[in-house]
């Protein structure tokens, strides 16, 4: 007897790709039995993803075959085989880096066991880095954190750049130098390299191709140029799946240049994003626009910005909006076209539909009397015509110059991508190509469909391909030779930041596999095989460095995190032309489908990384899945409801994906997100999802119409961490997210208040918390908070919480200590969004520890609500008990405790967690610990602001205030004297700890009072 | 013997003091075991052995095989706990309440009533024990002196429940025992085989029978009856506090102790009725239990059902009239939620069906009363599920608002509890006499005593 209702969804076991190709159990065996040694888990491997294996799967054993695509099954599957893989090449010791690397904070003079040191590098993403601190624990890197005195960054990081330590300690990473599935070293590779290489010396390099992801590091760039130089013929390509080739297109319509566009948002008052997501990981600078924004959302402090979003996807930009408009990607250009005609005063253009007219009325309205303070910016994946509109707009308001700015290009070859991988295909079914060198990238898995490229890898005879990467992915299954690439953790280079500002990037640690980087393989090809990494970034900066003494410059930058003087410096720009663009029409009727970079994995890279792939997508909380999403009226016309599977056609391609419902979608269009359904990411990432490149093609890589849904019948179970995103309860609201116009608040600016029970009202007696020298509270500003992610990540890496995998995070068993739940309000087609992150409450009166039978959670002398794990025998009677539901069982094994790499990843100072025991957020108990200890060594207090707690330090909106409330002067005290500050349920007489600063918007009285909903 | 009832006696005429005891003891000593003894005994022996293996399973991976999750980190094994706990309640009710009260109709059913009080406990216990994340150290509920100079933490229900089970099951089992003891020493006397004069006369504790031995005994088992009687108001009511003192939606509330044990005597009776109304088929034990027993306890399920009635309507009424609006939340929950039409089934299954037995037919008919009773048996079970699962599943946040599902093993530990339980039972009626041999005595004629 199975507990059914009629709000169950039809249970479904699993889902496989439709092909139907003709393998047989025999012919499996047979590929399987084919192959021997190592070689035979990646095939195993290789084969339980491929459609043929899966179909047979489904045929031979209907009931198990998700078993094969399920994380958790798998991991245990795989646990045997990783602890063995993951021996090889690494001992139980680290090793030092064997040049001198200068820490950040405390000089290592001599390192004191358990006294972490702070070394400044930085990550890269898409070519932009950022900047980072790396917390070291006996030259183990631990935690990332962002650089406080790095302007891209003022301490806040991205879920990216935190999750890269997890990266690094993939055991799946690839561990070798390999020749068709046979380990070489790099002496091999070398002899290999060398004779086509003299070859190509010959023929001017006329048949060598490199083929890189975006790079921005100087040195690299420097090396490739001197390589191109030494063989004329070559050619350097570029290609990166999430790119920003509509950008720099747009910017060369405009300019008749390749620019950057840099956004002071802090001096903007009205900031119009046409379908920019730029306060989420993964837009080039979000850390520091994140700030910048948040800075200017303080109702107590200045005056508020306004923020109207027209958007095609939902995203936390748009949840964050004043007004926002929920348009088809293709719409925004008409809109912005309107827009700027009106705004040069040629009167409103055709904007379909009242409600967009208005819209788009009082935003001219708005920008005119904002010239020069507002910001008008693109979305990277909108068309160049769009981009070409929004610097028309910004010269038009006055706005260069003072809220945005122009500089050179951060990308060291800015060409346009797609075009160069197209020619590079052209090339090697051209027979043109001899020698291909593929840096980092995975094109056979990314690349659009309709280039063919891993058909073209495959089966042109490229006599030889080298590929340099993290993983043996998708493409180094292609190229004979497989180098394994160094972490930017292992390894030294360098990069730009969004700014131009160059960081040199430093290893943390010795390649735990002996990896080679890029600008050591392009040094290889240089004729210097031995030359390290350390010594190409000091050797190219010793060239760039003018003043006399390089080695306190070295240092000097080493410590910083940065090289001084590199920021690009606004250069004037012209427009080349003052007209607006003809914008193209669209076809109102044919279903537009959008492609996303993924905002949990990225463009695919992150695949095989378990914190991302189990962070909640911001919008819909989804995990471990790419669905089909909609919109409500869309799926009602259709009749789908989530979970249901949907078969896509595009241009003859057909994908079959289940379908989540997003309300504030677009009507008539689709967005599915890249970066799923990969074939060879690793035991995390195998199988998870589904691959949408497939349907990605060249000429329209980021939206196009003309795609067919078609509902196949079946469903497919997905696994968000919220099942309900809504306050309201059929008997009415609840408060859980306060909210007011900026309006509302000056008149009533207690309306987040409401009566609390008196202290006293309880059975025990109330501790005297105000007679202690420390009471610790966090408050939450839920006007800064963007629900960037950032915070559960940060939360994740600094107390070590283990990923549960899909099944279980579809039980509702998922760790995260610290969730950030977001709610929708009001009209289904474009509600309003909330972000409300949600740590322990740390409540003064703790339902929880009243009824642990064993007081295994119980009360520190200054608030705190401890958990004992030794002690905890796992009633689960404290969660049951808990009203914010913010406690985390581990109802099964779910810490990894065999693998060596996860073990050297942990936080040494937090407890790893067993089965049967309970755990939540501790407010970062071992900083306060440690923080504690250094101040009484000193004989003086915490001061106020010394000590963070890992998701403040991480929060780039600065949201979130940990600190002392029984010092008056103290910055959380001061939070929460406000107004808008409101507990919680605190009508419970929990007293949290934890309290919440209103959500303020401030929308346009014009709109508001007109619309109801904005 | 009480003059209304003089129409359905609690002894069916023509018995004499021989007769009683050799009918009884012959189902232990000379009647030979049934074929369908076995099938059953084995049949209950196999489930049992499921449970174990569910147990071991569980050991091994963790209660991640089951269906709790967060929000419901309680699930079946709570449900089943207080399921079991409040079928137990009959027993103690029948043997030492009924005692107290000189109700001497409960001398042909205490025995077995006990007996199954005794099972349905040790049924109950083992979940609080296994349904820790860490069962090794479930002992840490215990205050026992150790080194790590740590304490149980006594504000908590759950170690209320230590003691409230612990002390339930050991005066059980010594009742049980005491009450045991003329009867098994009467086996001793007529077995034939010596190593059955062995186990029993070790059992009888040397048990003679003169005057001393049976002054002691009253005193023994009246002392016993009158510290039995609070416990079956007070294991209830602190398992009903596990809920009350939480501050989850539909734990929080002040009716559940006195509703708890209404609907714990309510189920048991049921229990009761659906092993007495076989049994007495199957061993021809219709003139011990008689049709007066199936009324009486048939009467008292009505009346406890009234009481869990009320229960129900003052908890809807608070929620609408409380005015607050996780109460109010929890109505509509139950009433229009995912789980409504489990609430259903336990409004019919607790309280529509049941009336049925204002009917005096009904309440004499062997047939209609053991389908109630499974009936009521089923809506019991089904209220303790819609009190864990229902209240935790929706609560506070609605963020965190989750489903539960149970799992294979969450339903092989249940059902393998039942096997327990009877397999327990089939021992009993084989090993044991199931009905008090020398208390059916004292109701016959020739046992009255004439002043």
């Amino acid at each position: 007897m199975k507990m059914e209702n009629k709000n169950t969804k039809p249970h479904r076991e699993d889902v496989c790709p439709s092909q139907k190709g003709k393998l047989d159990l025999e012919t499996a065996r047979a590929k399987v039995a084919g192959t021997s040694g190592p070689e035979f888990w990646r095939s195993l491997e290789e084969l339980a993803g491929s459609p043929d294996f899966q179909d047979m799967l489904h045929r031979e054993f209907p009931k198990g075959a998700s078993e094969w695509l399920d994380s958790a099954s798998r991991r245990g599957f795989l646990k045997l085989m990783g602890a063995s893989l993951a021996m090889a090449g690494m001992t139980a010791c680290t090793k030092q880096p064997l040049e001198p690397i200068v820490p950040y904070v405390k000089q290592p003079e001599e390192v004191v066991p358990g006294r972490p040191l702070f070394f400044a590098t930085a990550f890269t993403l898409g070519g932009y880095a950022s900047p980072v601190l790396v917390e070291s624990h006996l030259y183990r890197p631990t935690k990332i954190e962002g650089n406080d005195r790095h302007p891209a960054s003022l301490g806040g990081t991205d879920i990216f750049s935190q999750a890269s330590i997890l990266g690094m300690y993939d055991p799946d990473r690839s561990q070798t130098i390999t020749y068709l599935g046979d380990v070489r070293t790099w002496g091999d590779l070398v002899n290999a390299v060398r004779g086509p290489l003299s070859v190509q010396k010959g023929l001017q390099g006329a048949g060598l191709r490199i083929l890189t992801p975006t790079i921005s590091s100087p040195t690299l760039a420097d090396q490739l140029h001197t390589l191109l130089k030494a063989y004329p013929g070559a050619k350097w390509h570029v290609y990166e799946p999430v790119n920003r080739d509509q950008v720099l297109e747009g910017a060369k319509m405009a300019f008749g240049q390749p620019v950057e566009t840099r956004y002071d948002f802090e001096k903007a008052d009205v900031i119009l994003s046409l379908d920019a997501d730029f306060l989420y990981a993964g837009f080039p600078g979000s850390p520091r626009y994140i700030r910048d924004f948040a800075k200017r959302r303080n109702p107590e402090t200045g005056e508020m910005n306004r923020l109207y979003v027209v958007e095609s996807t939902p995203s936390s930009t748009g949840a964050r909006a004043d007004h926002r408009l929920p348009v088809r990607a293709a719409e925004v250009e008409s809109l912005a076209g309107a827009l700027a005609s009106a705004l040069g005063g040629k009167g409103s253009a055709s904007a379909a539909g009242a409600e967009r007219e208005k819209f788009i009325a009082a935003i001219q309205k708005e920008l005119q009397s904002h010239r020069g303070s507002s910001v008008v910016i693109a979305g990277d994946h909108q068309s160049p015509e769009v981009h070409l509109l929004a610097h028309l707009l910004n010269e038009t308001l006055g706005n260069v110059g003072n809220t945005v700015f122009y500089t050179d290009p951060v990308d060291a070859n800015p060409l346009n991508q797609t075009d160069s991988l197209k020619d590079l295909v052209a090339d090697m079914r051209g027979s043109k190509v001899d020698l291909l060198l593929i840096l980092g990238g995975n094109p056979v898995y990314d690349a659009p469909a309709d280039l063919g490229f891993a058909d073209a890898l495959k089966n042109t005879n490229i006599p030889l391909r080298v590929h340099l990467g993290l993983y043996q992915n998708e493409t180094a299954e292609l190229c004979q030779w497989h180098v394994n690439e160094a972490h930017y953790l292992e390894a030294w280079g360098d990069a730009r930041a969004y700014d131009g500002t160059v960081s040199v990037v430093q290893p943390l640690i010795a390649p735990l596999y002996d990896g080679r980087s890029a600008c050591e393989l392009v040094s290889m090809l240089s004729g210097q095989p031995q030359t390290k990494g350390h010594e190409i970034v000091q050797t190219y900066w010793k060239t760039q460095h003018s003043g006399a003494d390089f080695d306190t410059f070295w240092r000097k930058s080493l410590h910083d995190g940065w090289i001084e003087g590199t920021a690009f410096t606004a250069k004037p720009v012209a427009l080349k032309t003052a007209g607006s663009p003809a914008t193209a029409s669209v076809d109102e009727k044919a279903i537009e489908i959008n492609f996303r970079r993924d905002p949990s994995i990225y463009d695919g890279q992150f695949a095989n990384n378990g914190w991302l792939q189990e962070l909640p997508k911001p919008m819909n909380k989804m995990t471990w899945d790419n669905p089909v999403i909609v919109g409500p009226a869309m799926a009602e016309r259709l009749g789908l409801k989530s979970e249901d599977l949907v078969e896509l056609e595009l241009n003859g391609k057909k994908i079959t994906a289940p379908v989540w419902i997003q309300v504030g979608h677009p009507d008539n269009s689709l967005t599915v997100f890249l970066g799923y359904g990969r074939k060879r990411a690793g035991r995390v990432g195998t199988g998870a999802g589904f691959d949408m490149y497939q349907l990605r093609s060249s000429a329209a890589p980021w939206f196009t119409t003309g795609v067919v849904v078609r509902r196949t019948g079946d469903t497919y179970k997905l696994a968000t961490t919220q099942g309900y995103q809504t306050m309201d309860t059929p008997v009415g609201a609840r408060p859980l997210v306060r909210t007011a116009t900026l309006e509302e608040y000056r008149k009533e600016p207690d309306f987040a208040k409401e009566e609390q029970p008196p202290a006293e009202l309880t059975l025990y007696k109330p501790y005297p918390y105000a007679s202690e020298p420390y009471a610790w509270g966090i408050a939450i500003d839920m006007n800064a908070c963007v629900g960037c992610n950032n915070c559960i990540l940060a939360c994740q890496s600094e107390n070590n919480i283990p990923v549960v995998g899909k099944e279980q995070t579809v039980l509702g068993r998922h760790m995260h200590w610290l969730r950030v739940d977001a709610y929708y309000q009001g009209d289904r087609d474009n509600p309003k969004a909330y972000f409300q992150p949600v740590p322990c409450q740390q409540c003064e009166n703790a339902p929880c520890e009243v009824v642990c039978p064993v007081g295994a959670t119980v009360h520190s002398s200054e608030g705190l609500n401890d958990m004992v794990y030794n002690r905890c025998v796992g009633t689960r009677y404290c969660s049951d008990n808990c009203p914010y539901k913010v406690r985390r069982f581990n109802f099964l094994l779910f810490q990894d405790w065999d693998t060596p790499q996860l073990k050297m990843m942990r936080n040494p100072d937090v407890s790893v967690r067993s089965r049967g025991v309970m755990e939540k957020c501790t407010y970062c108990i071992q900083r306060i610990s440690q923080h504690r200890i250094d101040s009484e060594r000193e004989d003086r207090r915490i001061q106020d602001g010394e000590l963070q707690t890992a998701c403040q330090q991480s929060c780039p909106a600065n949201a979130i205030v940990f600190g002392n409330i029984n010092d008056p002067n103290s910055q959380v005290s001061k939070w929460k004297a406000q107004s808008r500050n409101y507990g919680l349920l605190a009508d419970l007489n929990t007293r949290p700890r934890t309290t919440y600063l209103a959500d303020i918007r401030n929308p346009n009285p014009e709109l508001e009072s007109k619309e109801g909903h904005s | 013997m009480d003059e209304r009832n003089k129409s359905a006696p609690v002894i069916e005429p023509g018995h004499t003091l021989g007769s009683v005891t050799d009918k009884i003891s012959s189902i232990v000593l000379t009647r030979p075991t049934s074929n369908g003894w076995f099938v059953g005994f084995g049949i209950a022996f196999l489930i049992t052995m499921m449970l174990l293996f569910a147990i071991s399973y569980l050991f091994v991976k963790g209660i991640g095989i089951w269906g709790v999750n967060i929000p419901v980190g309680w699930g079946f094994a709570i449900v089943n706990f207080v399921w079991w706990i409040g079928i137990g309640h009959a027993g103690t009710l029948i043997s030492a309440i009924l005692l107290l009260l000189r109700q001497s109709w409960r001398n042909s059913i205490n025995r077995f009533a006990e007996a199954m009080t005794l099972f349905a406990v040790a049924s109950a216990g083992i979940f609080p024990l296994i349904h820790v994340g860490r069962p090794w150290l479930a002992y840490w509920l215990i205050p026992y002196p150790n080194t790590m100079k740590v304490w149980p933490q006594f504000r908590s229900p759950l170690v209320w429940d230590v003691f409230a089970v612990s002390t339930y099951a050991t005066i059980s089992a010594l009742f049980w025992f005491i009450g045991l003891i003329p009867d098994l020493a009467t086996l001793r006397d007529r077995s034939e085989e010596r190593w059955k004069k062995i186990v029993y006369g070790m059992l009888a504790m040397g048990w003679r029978g003169s005057a001393r031995h049976w002054h002691r005994y009253e005193t023994a088992y009246l002392l016993l009856a009158g510290l039995a009687t609070p416990l079956v108001l007070s294991v209830h009511t602190v398992v009903s506090l596990d809920f009350a003192v939480g501050i989850v939606p539909g734990w929080h509330t002040t009716i559940f102790p006195p509703y708890f044990v209404a609907g714990a005597i309510y189920s048991g009776f049921a229990m009761v009725l659906m092993l007495a109304i076989p049994i007495r088929k199957i061993f021809s034990l219709q003139d011990f239990i008689t049709e007066r027993h199936l009324d009486n306890s048939a009467k008292v399920m009505l009346a406890t059902g009234l009481i869990v009635a009320y229960g129900y309507v003052v908890e809807a009424f608070m929620g609408w009239y409380g005015g607050n609006r996780y109460d109010a939340f929890l109505l509509w929950n139950r009433l229009h939620g995912p789980y409504s039409f489990f609430y259903y089934m336990l409004l019919s299954c607790n309280i529509v069906i049941p009336q049925v037995l204002w009917f005096p037919k009904l309440r004499t008919n062997p047939v209609w009363l053991f389908m109630i009773s499974g009936v009521v048996l089923v809506g019991m079970w089904l209220e303790r599920f819609i009190i864990v699962v229902v209240s935790l599943h929706r609560d506070f946040l609605t963020s965190s608002w989750g489903m539960y599902y149970p799992t294979r093993w969450d339903w092989m530990t249940y059902v393998g509890t039942i096997g327990l339980f009877l397999s327990a039972m089939f021992l009993f009626v084989r090993l044991l006499p199931m009905i008090s041999i020398f208390e059916m005595r004292t109701l016959l004629p020739e046992a009255e005593v004439k002043e």
